[in-house]
């Protein structure tokens, strides 16, 4: 950690502006891959309790790809909690291991390897006593950066979480819950780490700011590119968010380990099929964008218009609810890019199975 | 001599002075103004002493003592049942039980005062640490806190409120218990009204008592203003 710290201090003062990104990658001891991001791989991990006849986790192996969103989901008891803290070592495995970048989490330094890693619970957790500015400083503190430095990450922070610079003077009790996830978002990012854990961090806000914070957080992580390891019991969310779903089922026994769309499509057994829902196939439809789709040729026929921005399923519904099997579809430009029909979209679904 | 001649006025003689202090009047403030030098303010600084003394070391000790039974339950109990029983103990007996031990002396005025202040300081830095949210503590371990830093950074700045109002709890009655020093020691504000008491000298002890009340007073305030500068965050809300 020394030479970490040490490469900090001896940066020339031009290096401030560069940007933090690559501020962050000389500072990390993980071998930085794809810009911050790195990749991490469960190698049989399991966990067992004693005096517990079942393990948490089972033998769970996975690879997660830098910048890569990897969502851990399953009823509760499947050990995905667990499984998200093998990583930062909140839990220690029993057997096997997990890897970031390679090297086992065991072969660094536990505090060092936590300030490496973002984390976000349900709760938050942040500090009442602290502002928000002093929260979001918190890993930077720890990392011993120059106090302009901070300041400077702390505004940042709050400008890239939707929050304003003078919400940096106020305490935690002040903020409403979509805030202090906010802020808890924002300190989780402040040493820039490679690597992101988030434990249900939109499971206690109302269904209207869990959405938001949802869109948002994923307009975050295109500029940002994480590696993002990210539990729910919510299968939409995690398909939602996800590049790649991991189900997880009682005894923290990997069911399935897809992106969305085939986790969707073709579901391994009839525990994944039933955790995903029987509305699968419109959960499917939920994945795309009009836009996204090859479009019949407009005529030149009166018909209602969908936004190409839509997502088939919302498409299909406005179909269905207006008693039409056609509409033209609005793009951007404002100009008709074509028409989607119910059949279309049945069509869509069957080829892609 | 007759038993007589040793005995003592029935009616004391306050000698010289005003005719409110011959005539021992309920208050006399030309008595006050008379005394303040050579009676009451060095008995009240005295008294200040005495108390601080007393809520300093046991501070330190119920400290040390809070910090490790917050790690280790057993010594919870076994330490919070020593400082219940020295509390029980009234401070008259207490004494009996020292001064053959440790004599007239301070040391034995400042082991009863100090026991006494131990239950409650105790009590109060373990349930501020105990109070520290879960999450919190998860949050500070998963950003790489050690134990240390989590207990500095962390548990003792969000136990602070408990731990001060622990303070000003023992404060305040130390400083009312410390009257009761001058059974042993000729020391503090218990000295003048003791010695009021006596004589049945009015003025004297209704002054030196109203000393100890106004210190009191005045050191739980001067508590409440360190409390809220050093916990402005415990003020603050969503209407701030």
């Amino acid at each position: 950690m020394t030479d970490a710290l040490a490469s900090h201090r001896a940066l020339p003062a031009a290096a401030l502006f560069a940007p933090t990104r690559a501020l962050a990658c000389r500072s990390l001891r993980f071998r930085c891959v794809s810009g911050a991001a790195a990749e991490i791989e469960f190698r049989g991990a399991t966990k067992r309790y004693p005096g517990r006849p079942h393990a948490a986790v089972t033998d769970l192996s996975l690879t997660i790809a830098p910048g890569e969103i990897c969502v851990l989901v399953g009823p509760s008891g499947s050990g995905k909690t667990t499984a998200l803290k093998m990583v930062n070592r909140l839990i220690d495995v029993t057997q096997g291991d997990v890897l970031i970048d390679g090297r086992s989490v065991r072969a660094l330094d536990v505090t060092e390897l936590r300030r490496r890693i973002g984390y976000v619970i349900q709760h938050v957790g942040l500090f009442p006593h602290l502002s928000v500015g002093e929260n979001i400083a918190t890993v930077p503190r720890l990392l011993r950066w120059g106090r302009p430095r901070i300041a400077e990450r702390v505004v940042e922070l709050l400008e890239l979480v939707g929050l304003e610079a003078d919400d940096r003077r106020r305490y935690p009790a002040q903020l409403s819950g979509g805030q202090r996830q906010r802020v808890g978002l924002a300190r989780a990012l402040a040493g820039d780490p490679p690597l992101m854990l988030m434990d249900e961090p939109f499971g206690a806000l109302d269904p209207i700011t869990r959405e938001r914070l949802q869109n948002e957080f994923l307009k975050l992580q295109e500029s940002v590119r994480k590696t993002v390891v990210f539990v729910t019991h919510d299968i939409d969310e995690a398909i939602k968010l996800a590049g790649r779903v991991a189900i997880l089922r009682e005894g923290g026994v990997l069911a399935q380990y897809d992106t969305p769309d085939a986790l969707l499509a073709r579901p391994a057994d009839d525990f994944v099929a039933r955790f995903v829902g029987a509305d699968r196939g419109l959960k499917r439809l939920a994945l795309k964008r009009v836009a996204d789709v090859g479009l019949e040729p407009a005529d030149g026929s009166v018909l209602p218009e969908v936004d190409s921005a839509m997502t088939l399923r919302d498409a299909l519904s406005f179909l269905l609810a207006g008693g039409s099997r056609r509409a033209h579809v609005r793009a951007d430009d404002g100009s008709v890019a074509g028409t989607i029909s119910v059949e279309r979209i049945a069509d869509l679904l069957a080829e892609q199975s | 001599m007759t038993a007589l001649a040793q005995a003592q006025p029935v009616i004391p003689d306050f000698g010289r002075g005003s005719d409110c202090v011959r005539e021992n009047r309920t208050f006399c403030w030309d008595w006050v103004r008379d005394h303040w030098d050579d009676t009451l303010q060095p008995r009240l600084l005295e008294h200040v002493e005495l108390t601080a003394y007393a809520v300093g070391i046991g501070f330190a000790i119920a400290f040390v003592a809070a910090l490790v039974a917050y790690r280790h339950r057993s010594f919870e109990g076994a330490f919070g049942f020593t400082s219940e029983l020295l509390y029980t103990i009234p401070s008259l007996a207490l004494f009996q039980l020292l001064v053959p031990v440790t004599g007239l002396t301070i040391t034995t005025v400042e082991i009863a005062l100090v026991s006494y202040t131990l239950l409650i300081l105790f009590r109060n830095v373990v349930a501020g640490l105990r109070a520290v949210p879960d999450d919190v503590l998860e949050a500070a371990r998963g950003m790489g806190f050690t134990r240390a830093q989590t207990l500095l950074r962390v548990e003792l700045p969000l136990a602070a409120p408990s731990i001060l109002a622990g303070v000003r709890i023992a404060a305040v009655s130390t400083i009312s218990l410390a009257t009761i020093a001058a059974f042993v020691l000729p020391e503090g504000l218990g000295q003048p009204i003791l010695d009021g008491l006596r004589t049945f000298f009015k003025t004297k002890f209704i002054a030196a008592g109203a000393l100890a009340v106004a210190l009191a007073i005045a050191t739980d305030a001067l508590l409440v203003l360190v409390q809220r500068s050093l916990t402005p965050w415990t003020r603050a809300s969503r209407a701030g």
